[in-house]
């Protein structure tokens, strides 16, 4: 898909019970001047999107566990087949858990330690940004920032040999920390294995997290660093050689 | 598929041992402030019941097996095990 007039195109996943995709819409449109294109969870084709965001909520009521219905909606056929061809795809909070379940990303989010939902401002550190060029390109490694997070289940949990070669392969990049960026048991909103709160899939173009980004993309809301990604994407798409394009 | 019986599956969802309880532990807890003071370990899971055809016992237990693996549990934090019966109320019906 060719960029239209510059205009990229992104495809919003909607599930019963998805609370988030009007914020990324809005964004989209509003904030950034794209196409937002909100699919519902039956469809079996995304329409040529640039990009594909799973969002936040509690997809299918969240029943069993988190995400686990939801990865069998027709329109999760579509999204493997985009990331599986390089598509930049974004889950966030309710989204991060569906790709977990789906298989796309390792690990499984789980009840927050204290039991609480947590709904905050938060702050995080970048790492490894160059793992996923297309959201973080436009990120420096170590920088700090702020994003609101809103959830009772994000307690990201994996076995010691998951975590040791996610580190390794520089796929955790984006870890909660104090105002100082020290990832401490009290910067920790949820008791998340060595404080993970957000990890890329190992083409980078698949990511998961839980804060909300599309929380924070405007001045009026208290912040946006969030905006950030949605540059950094825009910035990447721009850049892609045209063959990737056709590819997709 | 005319031999088909019916089961009842009774099907106990518990996470790995190892992975953090919160959930466990406040009921741990509770029942400690209640005066169970020898309680030391509380483990939560789930407890789903299952009706379901299947021609024979060993089919019964495929099926359940393979329900398990595919939605019941998520391997990443949970173990699944079962029992599997006849279903007496759908054979006297």
């Amino acid at each position: 898909m060719t960029l239209v007039a510059g205009r990229p195109r992104v495809a919003v996943a909607v599930f019963p019970g998805t609370w988030s995709e009007r914020d990324f819409a809005h964004v989209a449109e509003s904030v950034l001047g794209w196409q937002a294109d909100l699919v519902w969870h039956t469809e079996t084709g995304l329409g040529q999107p640039d990009a594909v965001v799973l969002p936040g909520g509690f997809a299918h009521g969240d029943h069993l566990r988190t995400g686990a219905i939801a990865r069998f909606s027709p329109v999760m056929r579509a999204v493997e087949a985009f990331a599986e061809a390089g598509g930049p795809v974004i889950g966030s909070c309710n989204g991060f858990q569906v790709l977990t379940e789906a298989g796309m990303l390792p690990g499984a989010l789980m009840r927050n330690d204290h039991l609480e939902f947590r709904c905050d401002w938060q702050v995080l550190r970048v790492e490894r940004p160059r793992s996923s060029a297309p959201w973080l390109g436009d990120l420096a490694d170590g920088e700090l920032i702020r994003l609101p997070i809103s959830h009772g289940e994000g307690r990201y949990a994996a076995d010691d040999a998951t975590l040791d070669e996610l580190e390794a392969a520089g796929r955790v990049v984006l870890r909660y920390t104090d105002e100082m960026g020290r990832s401490t048991d009290a910067a920790n909103p949820n008791g998340s294995a060595r404080g993970i709160a957000g990890i890329v899939n190992a083409g980078g173009n698949v990511l998961g997290l839980m804060p909300h980004p599309e929380r924070a993309a405007e001045v009026e809301v208290g912040g946006t660093d969030g905006l950030r990604l949605f540059r950094s994407l825009e910035r990447w798409l721009h850049a892609r050689p045209a063959a990737a394009e056709r590819r997709l | 598929m005319g031999l088909s019986v019916r089961w009842l599956a009774e099907v106990h969802v518990s996470l790995r041992p190892g992975i953090a309880d919160p959930e466990g532990q406040t009921i741990g807890t509770a029942l400690r402030s209640l005066g169970y003071g020898s309680v030391d370990e509380v483990r939560i899971g789930k407890l789903m019941r299952i009706g379901f055809d299947a021609d024979d016992l060993a089919a019964a237990e495929n099926q359940v097996a393979e329900m398990c693996r595919r939605l019941l549990a998520n391997p990443v934090m949970e173990t699944a095990s079962w029992e599997i019966s006849p279903d007496e109320e759908a054979a006297a019906s």
